[in-house]
């Protein structure tokens, strides 16, 4: 579809979108009404930022059901995230709904070469989490024959992927690993398998861990994107290309904004993804603050699609620090440790001396980078510095320290040791 | 003969110096030469025992970061210039030093000092040439 045709679809979707909501929903609606917004305000995507955001604390409060938008014997499931930083976000669904949804799956399957000629091993957790449930539903319309593996028992998933001859892998990536290293342990070369593709999600990952699984099961592997708020898996998919996931933007339209600000960025720019449901019925979140940061393109995809891409996720916006005027992310300076061959084992501290910003990095010493003299030691963090100040913008004091050294609460480090907070 | 030096990473936390003397002697560790280079930040702690593997293990079991670095371990002949002469033939040599410390007691009569270069076998090759002998 061509670009201005999808603006227009989106348009025209939209417009009845926000009527529905405004005239079902009252959280919403006084969401609305405190901005001073009416329905007839959004006469297309063009008015969309006069509409209010709508953030996981929102859900929250409106849980369970307020921000059901049809009479609940129209809805005919739920799913549920898994509520592990606080209490849980139920989604409901119509029928509409839940075939939106898997056909957003189905054109993923699609795109990682899926045909009904295919067996879809889908090996995500099946019930509240929605990866199980999304692929298998995408997998069904593709008219795959699909595998409900669900999680775990990894020896029966190989002997399952083995026997029937499976060859579209569906799980998160971690996973995907582990798959790939027991095959490897039990004997089998990545050629055994009948595997050409997995379609991995629903976790960070890297460049690295995709050329890792790419060539311990032989395949290529795609990444896709969705959030139990939007419906789940499928929201965003890669295509053959691997470069930005493609947003199924027929139905969920995606704006990027700055997190401090909450104006909205254009593309190519770095910030937070914000997610409008333009045609689910019973759960339609209209600017869904989405807290992933990345970035959108609409520059031509070599697969043809037209669809708007997004990044792979750089970051959480709540994780977000303003030094020296510029945005810093967490997750950058982790990828530079990665890529310079750090372990992902640090500490950001940052302070204000004499009204200047300041940056100091902590970072573990792996027991084979170290060396006996100072100078070595010095000059590693010379050049771990001038790569962070590359990838930030603004350069950092780096620290090498003893392994272990960095403190660790309940399992999980701490990352930012904001200073300048003590001083406000 | 190379010599194996332990070199510990040491964070400059107040006591952790002694942890680490304490620890070789609780387990038998005999230190023979020992220096550190301290920095702001950290301290490089290089150790001469006489059981090198039992001590790295002993100081790794407490997630320290340890490494064998091999060293010069030059006889300094007991005259004024000694030292002073070795130094001088590196340098003709154009070897570089990176380091020197000297051992607690003497062997034969001689001083005894650890030398970090960056080529140990060039170094002994010039110094015993040049009439030195290692231990
Ligand atoms: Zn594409």
């Amino acid at each position: 579809m061509p670009a201005e045709r999808i603006r227009d679809l989106q348009s025209e979707k939209l417009t009845s979108q926000v009527r529905h909501v405004y005239d079902h929903v009252p959280y919403y609606r006084s969401l609305m009404d405190q901005k001073g917004v009416r329905p007839e305000d959004i006469r297309g995507i063009k008015d969309i930022g006069k509409l209010p955001f709508l953030s996981k604390e929102d859900l929250r409060e409106t849980y369970p059901y307020g921000m059901l938008a049809v009479p609940l014997s129209d809805c005919v499931r739920i799913q549920s995230t898994s509520g592990t930083t606080g209490k849980r976000v139920i989604a409901y669904y119509t029928q509409h709904d839940v075939d939106l949804w898997e056909e957003c799956c189905a054109r993923a399957i699609v795109a990682a070469g899926g045909s009904r000629e295919d067996v879809v091993q889908v090996c995500y957790g099946y019930g509240l989490f929605t990866g199980g449930p999304g692929l298998n539903g995408g997998s069904h319309k593709v008219g795959s024959l699909t595998l409900p593996m669900s999680s775990g028992n990894t020896d029966r998933q190989i002997q399952f992927m083995m026997d029937l001859k499976a060859t579209i892998l569906c799980c998160t990536p971690s996973y995907a690993s582990y798959i790939g290293e027991s095959l490897k342990e039990s004997g089998y070369k990545p050629e055994d398998n009948f595997l050409k593709a997995g379609i991995f999600g629903a976790e960070p990952w890297t460049e690295e861990m995709r050329r890792d699984i790419e060539r311990l099961l032989g395949i290529k592997a795609y990444d896709i994107y969705g959030l139990t708020e939007t419906s789940g898996p499928g929201v965003a998919f890669e295509c053959a290309a691997q470069n930005g996931m493609h947003i199924n933007e027929d139905h969920f339209y995606a704006e990027i904004i700055d997190p401090a600000t909450g104006e909205p960025l254009p593309d190519g720019e770095k910030g937070e993804l914000v997610f409008t449901s333009l045609d689910k019925e019973a759960f339609p979140l209209l600017r869904y603050r989405t807290r992933d940061i990345c970035v959108l393109t609409r520059e031509k995809c070599s697969c043809g699609r037209t669809h708007v891409r997004m990044s792979k996720p750089m970051g959480r916006s709540d994780d977000m620090m303003i030094i020296r005027g510029v945005n810093v992310f967490p997750s950058q300076i982790e990828a530079v440790l990665l890529k310079e061959g750090y372990a992902p084992n640090y500490l950001i501290e940052v302070d204000r001396v004499n009204n200047s910003d300041t940056l100091d990095v902590y970072v573990e010493l792996l027991p084979e980078q170290f060396t006996d003299t100072v100078g070595g030691i010095t000059a590693m963090e010379k050049k771990l510095a001038g790569a962070i100040r590359t990838m930030l913008g603004i350069g950092p004091i780096v620290h090498l320290v003893a392994p272990k050294s960095i403190k660790r609460s309940e399992g999980k480090a701490v990352r930012v040791i904001d200073k300048r907070k003590l001083h406000d | 003969m190379a010599i194996k030096q332990l070199t510990v990473f040491v964070e400059n936390s107040r006591g952790r110096l002694a942890e680490i003397t304490g620890l070789l002697a609780a387990h038998d560790i005999n230190m023979r030469a020992l220096s550190i280079a301290d920095t702001q930040d950290y301290g490089i702690l290089r150790l001469i025992v006489n059981d090198t593997e039992k001590a790295m293990r002993v100081l790794r079991e407490k997630d320290m970061l340890v490494q064998i670095t091999d060293i010069v371990g030059l006889k300094v002949p007991d005259r004024p210039g000694g030292l002073s002469g070795a130094l001088t033939v590196l340098d003709q040599a154009e070897i570089n030093l990176e380091y020197l410390y000297a051992f607690f007691t003497n062997v034969d009569d001689s001083a005894v000092v650890a030398l970090r270069v960056e080529d140990n076998a060039a170094a002994e090759k010039v110094l015993r040439d040049a009439g030195y002998s290692m231990i």
